[in-house]
């Protein structure tokens, strides 16, 4: 497949966020300020060829993983697997509500048994995601297969010790098929990361882990594909991309408001800020 | 009765794990740096690629096991039942049980019988926990030949599960050809007056228990109740009516454990009188496992005054 150019990813981005916006807006709750920060990210990986997949057989041994570990982006994951073609875009309005199996936060064995794809593990209990993503490269080498294992994290969720239990470890078996994303969107749940638990700077703590790091603007898909593509080359080691974004991003009065994490737009704010991202 | 002793159920359980190593190169280990108390290391002898010493970190630990089973392997991990159980719980509810995936728990060094290492490394919630678990079966062996059955019935099956593996030697309890099932419990003894239900190292006190209480005329059946999840229902309706009392004994806290699960079957089924042996609501101390099994009441004598009890 011949990926797509930089306009397409571009317009594809503005499809997942109309999506992302909409469903949570419909659905009367969610998250999508954290998913908007990971567009981008999630964008390139699954429409500009750096995550081997196939929608048609979602369990292709070979394949490559995506493991949202920060499962409060659901929504972002959603409308990316619609958009891919794992299931029908209608499936986007049930987001949320009774029996649908795209639940607020993902349900792995729930979607599996509905025979929906793509979700790779149950998350929402924030720290458990890279654990997981290095359960699969272990796996995955040992069946010799070409297989990388990306997990999105998001900034506030790595406080939790199992991450860094994970880091140590996937040193320690010298995951290089494994990449960690923080999106690092700058706030948590009740307020922003600098005030509530200062991880900076984080560079250094990878890197003294033993870490490939790079460092970039996670809504610039200019920086975000050559991070992608230098992750997938990196030997020896396991990689992080630290995802400088922005919570809410572009929609400007979601911005720097902590007191949107968790709230739906509601209608009106969502149609302007749709109409802003058709106009942009 | 003098019973011959046999192996510990953790040196069993590590055996057998790799002996079905051998037959199956899907089969993965994951440890927290105790596997030569665990013996996960009789398995990292014979396949080191295949075993993953992750350290000191539990939470990790689970969470690589869950890993490596999504993408199709077989994963076991294995640490002590307290670290396992306690330190990683909400990995085990989210990253195994939630999904439902095939990792298989091994916790050793369960229940006080460990000794002198003291109430920090005792695990005594560990089978509430793990029934508190949707999806995982919850197995108690009560010696090396079941404990070699049940590992092998448990890498048989798809889905979560906990095995309780105790720290010392244990009296054997079956010959090698007594068949064995997953949630269906053995009956060791017949008998009509009342019945004791226990697992693991209390199976060979039940058994003595019975001797005890025969010769004051009193015939008990024992069960060997080693599936706590999903628990023999059928086996515990027959003992209700037809021996009319139960005496139910475990080497674990009150709550939760196999005591629970028998008087839920009972009340559900047919309510009848029962008496449980287990630890109270407190935590233990040092000491030799036969000093500590005495102080805290887990005992044949106390298995069989609660027997009397209730024919009273």
């Amino acid at each position: 497949m011949a990926a797509p150019s930089l306009d397409e990813l571009k317009r594809i981005a503005k499809t997942i966020r109309k999506d992302i916006i909409t469903s949570t807006t419909e659905a009367g709750s969610g998250h999508p300020t954290s998913s908007l920060s990971g567009v981008e990210m999630a964008v390139a990986l699954y429409f500009g060829g750096y995550l081997k997949h196939d929608p048609k057989n979602p369990n292709w041994p070979q394949r490559d993983r995506f493991i949202l570990s920060k499962g409060h982006a659901a929504p972002l994951l959603y409308a990316c697997l619609a958009e891919a073609g794992y299931f029908n875009k209608d499936l986007l309005h049930t987001l949320r509500k009774i029996d649908s199996p795209i639940e607020g936060h993902p349900n792995y064995a729930h979607a599996r048994a509905a025979g929906i794809g793509g979700i790779e593990a149950s998350t929402g209990s924030l720290g458990q995601g890279l654990s997981l993503g290095l359960g699969h490269a272990l796996a995955t080498r040992l069946d010799g297969y070409d297989s990388h294992v990306f997990v999105m994290t998001g900034d506030g969720e790595i406080e939790e010790g199992q991450v860094w239990e994970a880091v140590m470890a996937a040193e320690k078996y010298k995951a290089d098929n494994l990449t960690a994303i923080v999106d690092q969107n700058g706030y948590q749940q009740t307020g922003s990361t600098h005030e509530v638990m200062d991880m900076k700077p984080l560079k250094p703590k990878f890197e003294a882990f033993g870490w490939f790091v790079q460092d970039i603007d996670g809504q610039k898909l200019e920086e975000v594909q050559p991070a992608l593509a230098k992750a997938r080359a990196n030997k020896g080691r396991p990689s992080v991309i630290i995802s400088r974004t922005t919570k809410g991003w572009p929609i400007q009065n979601l911005i720097g408001d902590p007191n949107h994490h968790g709230k739906p737009l509601t209608k009106e704010q969502a149609a302007a800020a749709i109409a802003f991202i058709d106009k942009n | 009765m003098a019973r011959k002793m046999g192996k510990s159920v953790r040196e069993a359980f590590g055996l057998t794990l790799a002996k079905l190593g051998e037959a199956h190169n899907d089969i993965v280990v994951v440890d927290g740096d105790v596997n030569n108390s665990t013996h996960t290391g009789f398995f990292a002898k014979k396949f080191p690629n295949r075993f993953f010493n992750v350290g000191i970190a539990e939470s990790n630990l689970i969470g690589v096991a869950a890993g490596l089973a999504s993408s199709g392997k077989r994963a076991w991990a294995s640490s002590f039942a307290a670290f396992i159980m306690c330190n990683a719980y909400d990995q085990l509810r989210m990253s195994v049980a939630f999904p439902n995936i095939d990792v298989k728990i091994v916790g050793t060094h369960a229940g006080i019988s460990i000794g002198e290492d003291g109430p920090s490394q005792m695990g005594v919630e560990d089978v509430s926990l793990a029934c508190s678990l949707p999806n995982f079966t919850v197995i108690v062996p009560a010696d090396e030949v079941s404990t070699e059955k049940a590992v092998n019935a448990l890498a048989g099956i798809k889905t979560p599960a906990y095995l309780r593996a105790g720290r010392p030697n244990v009296p054997l309890i079956y010959e090698a050809n007594t068949p064995f099932q997953l949630g269906k419990a053995s009956k060791l003894r017949e008998g009509k007056d009342v019945t004791i239900i226990a697992n693991g190292l209390m199976v060979a006190m039940a058994l003595d228990a019975a001797d005890a209480l025969a010769v004051k005329g009193v015939q008990a059946r024992v069960l060997d109740m080693h599936t706590v999840k999903p628990c023999d229902d059928a086996a515990i309706l027959s003992a209700a009516q037809e021996t009319g009392r139960i005496v139910v004994a475990e080497e674990h806290l009150a709550h939760g454990g196999l005591g629970s699960a028998v008087a839920m079957s009972v009340v559900r089924q047919h309510p009848v009188p029962v008496r449980f042996v287990n630890l109270d609501d407190e935590f233990a101390e040092s000491g030799s496992p036969e000093a500590l099994l005495k102080k805290y009441g887990l005992t044949a004598d106390n298995i069989v005054k609660a027997a009397l009890e209730l024919k009273k």
